[in-house]
């Protein structure tokens, strides 16, 4: 018998029926830029070593870090150390770390200048012969959006966008996308104009959660989900984005920006298009991307806005234990500044599965807690067989899905009081992901950094979607920008204005407590 | 939590158990799993850590059924263990004495969380058939360990083979994961050959080394051979053949350390850390379907190795037919040297490195004392350092 045959589609020794075989990334290096930034400190970096110390790094892994510090590479491989050492999932391990630590390189340089990009250029070049990176590379832009176009500009000039035959080349990017429709489509045209579409990848830190994937194998691996995951038994959605900490430092970016933006343009409407969607035909990154625009471009903003979306600012007040400043009164922030620091709106779906079915999404800084969740309440039972008084304190049946922290799902449904009156209570079911599983479970970005360095694109937005959040959010922002009173304040470590209490009141319906 | 029932019954181990989920919390809720560990009474601690942590990534029961002395009267002394002294598990340990010893199923079978999947464990010996064990019988995967249970690995393995039933699996399989993982990524890699011929170096005691070999003899339809290297040394290298050059892997013993090489790329250090037990128990937890492509290594790739009596991992590596681990312990030293100065200064104690933004015109002149020919991007042993600007 003749040897098994090996080719680019055919590896023997890889098998479907072989789910141990870790997915390691095939030879490739990582280009950061903005390496001093929080992200690339606090999350990037840490992320990148849990995939070494997990061994899914390919062999000859480089990191080339590019910043505007006359640092050598000592300094580079010291920032990453104590980003490593303070951050970092799984333990530190020495001979890990150094392994990793061979492949550090950096560049010194402004964006402005042609230079520092010839260096970079070398520098990767230097790597391909020393380290076998094979002309793959990953340029991972953790920088203000305002530089993506000279940097993408000077990547092409220096041709390091261009990969050589056989090799790839991809661009990684963070939100925001924008600030509204025109500005996402001119921002897509430097990135698009330089990498091909199937190159850019948009992160949305959100779509590595092991919760969004599980609400995918929840809705569509179950049977008992889904019959009643539809206008029949649905009486309406929340998603919720709460926050407990304020702008902190960053009031030069929020300020002008605000919470709709923020969050709810990628965030909510991602979580959305995932709770509302169809079955997917396969899990393939077209077909998944094809069911999320399908729902997003059914999406239909209410035509009384002044009665379907609200808005507020934090006050000052206590919380958790601390006296916080509102926000008017935030370093940076203009004085009768109109940013909102709360955006709740409510959106419905045109689709036979969701007609009458309300979507409220709320996102705020300074409530009660850091939470975000989706809850899918249901509908009443159509009769109850028990007198009033036995089911007084009987509430709607939900779903929710808690996607941050405590990650998981709660079932919410009635139960009988013990004794000897039916009496009719709420109580909860909880499934914690981290108690049925692994207990450290991935970080988001661990797996959003290894489909990067894969090619695998399902768990990240397409220009296309983008484009469609801003179709649903720009006229709420617009008809927002119009009203000149003063912004509703509410109570710091609260749970937002009361024109959002109002708003849900108006239909009959109440906020959950997350 | 610690809790001690002497002579006692599974009724009475399973009262205490729901008294004490009541007291602790729902805590036993969102077990996914029951882990029966069978064990003789010696090693129960040990087995007991184990599963203690691979249980941090799969909270289970974990049921030890531990068989004492055979003679005597028949007794039963339980223990259970909630809380921090059970990592994410609740533990029970159940140390059986005369005629018991015999029937450790029946002691399990209460014992068991309701509608959830049982794994069996083996930590130190082998049954002469999992799958016909009272307690493997029971279980819908059954690990077993040649590593800790035997060091004659060969005959171990024809009678698994043997026996081979869906659900069998052995951590000797578990701990070569990551070295399938590493070489199945390098045949990723152009040129695109088939591979002829494969060697595998590496201990007589090791059933992972037979394991590997099989693996790929398997899925590469070529032949095997095992070159042995002294008793304890594990695992140690892999040669595939091809016609444009070799694909190399070694990991020199006691290091975790391995070095790669193959043709059109440069030499490259990995880690490749050996794994825990633990980690290992964790990994099996974590797929509870039968393993096809441990069985078919197991069961067919077996035919293709050979091991010639008299090849020992010097006589290999000395006509040429394996990598050398003396030379790929050299090649990490030299690679590491030559990486020294980025890994070591970082965990030197040294000074923070300026913070706040340097001079841009500083940082330009950088760039271009770098660029310059003589600057030498990458190895560049001058340091000019400035101070916070």
């Amino acid at each position: 018998m003749s040897p098994a045959q090996v080719s680019r589609q055919h590896n023997p020794l890889r098998d479907p029926r072989d789910k141990r075989l870790p997915k390691i990334a095939g030879p490739c290096g990582l280009v950061m830029f903005g390496v001093t930034g929080d992200l690339a400190t606090k999350k990037l970096m840490p992320a990148i070593y849990d995939l070494a110390n997990r061994g899914l790094l390919p062999p000859g892994f480089s990191l080339v870090g590019f910043a505007r510090r006359d640092w050598s590479e000592q300094d580079f491989g010291k920032i990453v150390h104590d980003a490593v050492k303070a951050h970092a999932r799984t333990p530190f391990r020495e001979e890990v770390w150094r392994n990793l630590a061979e492949g550090f390189r950096f560049v010194p340089g402004t964006f402005d200048d042609p230079a520092a990009f010839d260096l970079l250029a070398e520098t990767v070049a230097d790597l391909d012969a020393s380290r076998g990176t094979g002309g793959n590379h990953a340029f991972y832009l953790s920088i203000p959006p305002g530089s993506f176009s000279t940097v993408c500009e000077q990547l092409q000039r220096s041709g390091l966008s261009e990969p050589s035959r056989g090799s790839w080349r991809r661009v990684v990017i963070e939100k925001p996308f924008g600030h509204d429709l025109a500005s996402a489509r001119q921002l897509n045209a430097v990135v698009e104009g330089v990498f091909p579409p199937d190159a850019v990848f948009r992160i949305d830190h959100y779509l590595g959660k092991e919760t969004v994937q599980n609400l995918l194998a929840l809705r569509f691996a179950n049977q008992m989900f889904e019959p009643i995951w539809n206008a029949n038994y649905v009486d309406h959605v929340q998603i919720t984005m709460a926050e407990d900490i304020g702008i902190g430092g960053r009031a030069g970016y929020y300020d002008g920006i605000g919470a709709a933006r923020d969050v709810i343009q990628n965030h909510l409407l991602q979580l959305l298009a995932l709770t509302a969607m169809e079955e997917p035909v396969s899990f393939r990154a077209d077909h998944l991307r094809a069911e999320k625009e399908k729902v997003l471009s059914a999406v239909r903003i209410p035509k009384d806005l002044a009665r379907a979306t609200a808005r507020g600012q934090y006050a000052e007040g206590w919380q958790g234990g601390e006296q916080v400043v509102g926000y008017l009164q935030e370093k940076g922030v203009a004085s009768g500044s109109t940013t909102e620091t709360y955006a709740a709106v409510r959106l419905e779906i045109d689709t036979r599965r969701w007609a009458g079915v309300p979507f409220y999404l709320r996102t705020g800084k300074r409530l009660g807690k850091r939470v975000t969740e989706i809850a899918v309440v249901l509908k009443r039972a159509p009769h109850l067989p028990f007198n009033d008084t036995a089911t007084e304190e009987l509430g709607q049946n939900a779903i929710v899905i808690r996607v941050q922290p405590d990650e998981g799902v709660t079932i919410r449904f009635g139960s009988k009081v013990p004794g000897n009156q039916m009496e009719v209570r709420d109580v909860t079911m909880d499934f914690g992901y981290g108690r049925a599983f692994t207990e450290s479970s991935p970080e988001a970005y661990e797996r959003l950094i290894l489909d990067v360095l894969l090619g695998e694109p399902p768990l990240f937005p397409r220009h296309e979607e983008v484009e469609l959040s801003w179709q649903i959010l720009d006229p709420i922002e617009d008809y927002w920008a119009r009203q000149s009173r003063r912004l509703d304040q509410y109570a710091s470590g609260g749970w937002g204005p009361r024109c959002a209490d109002e708003l849900m009141a108006r239909d009959g319906r109440e906020w959950r407590i997350p | 939590m610690i809790v001690d029932l002497p002579n006692t019954t599974t009724a009475e181990v399973s009262k205490k158990l729901v008294r004490l989920r009541d007291d602790v919390g729902a805590m036993a809720l969102s077990r996914v799993l029951t882990l029966v560990v069978a064990v003789d009474e010696t090693d129960v601690e040990a087995a007991v850590e184990t599963a203690n942590l691979a249980s941090h990534q799969h909270p289970c029961r974990i049921v030890v059924v531990a068989a004492g002395n055979r003679r005597g009267t028949a007794r039963l002394d339980a223990q259970i263990r909630v809380g921090g002294d059970a990592g994410a598990s609740e533990v029970v340990v159940m140390r059986l004495y005369g005629a018991l010893t015999g029937h450790g199923r029946s002691v399990v079978t209460p014992l068991l969380l309701a509608d959830s999947p049982i794994v069996a464990w083996w930590p130190t010996w082998v049954p002469p058939d999992p799958s016909k064990d009272p307690i493997g019988e029971m279980a819908s995967r059954r690990i077993t360990d040649l590593a800790a249970s035997t060091s004659k690995p060969k005959p171990a393995l024809r009678r698994l083979a043997a026996s081979y039933t869906p659900g069998d699996t052995d951590l000797a399989w578990t701990r070569i994961t990551l070295w399938r993982g590493l070489l199945a990524a390098a045949l990723d890699q152009a040129p695109y050959e088939p591979v002829t011929a494969v060697t595998v170096t590496g201990a007589p005691d090791s059933a992972s080394v037979d394991l590997l070999g099989a693996w790929l003899g398997g899925r590469l339809r070529c032949p095997v051979t095992l070159a042995r290297s002294r008793s304890g040394t594990g695992l140690i290298g892999v040669r595939l053949v091809r016609r444009s050059g070799d694909v190399d892997l070694v990991r020199p013993p006691d290091g975790n350390v391995a070095t790669l090489s193959q043709v059109g790329q440069p030499e490259r250090t990995l880690s490749l850390p050996h794994r825990s037990d633990a980690e290992c128990l964790a990994d099996e937890l974590r797929r509870l379907d039968p393993d096809e492509v441990y069985a078919d290594a197991l069961v067919r790739g077996m035919q293709r190795v050979t091991q010639p009596r008299t090849l020992t991992a010097s006589k290999a590596v000395a006509r040429g037919d394996a990598p050398s681990p003396k030379e790929a312990e050299q090649d990490i030293k030299r690679l590491h040297r030559a990486a020294a100065r980025v890994s070591r200064a970082a965990m030197e104690s040294r000074p923070e490195p300026a913070a706040p933004p340097s001079d841009p015109d500083e940082v330009k002149a950088e760039t271009r004392r770098r660029l310059a020919p003589d600057g030498a991007t990458t190895t560049s042993s001058r340091r000019r350092r400035k101070g916070p600007s």
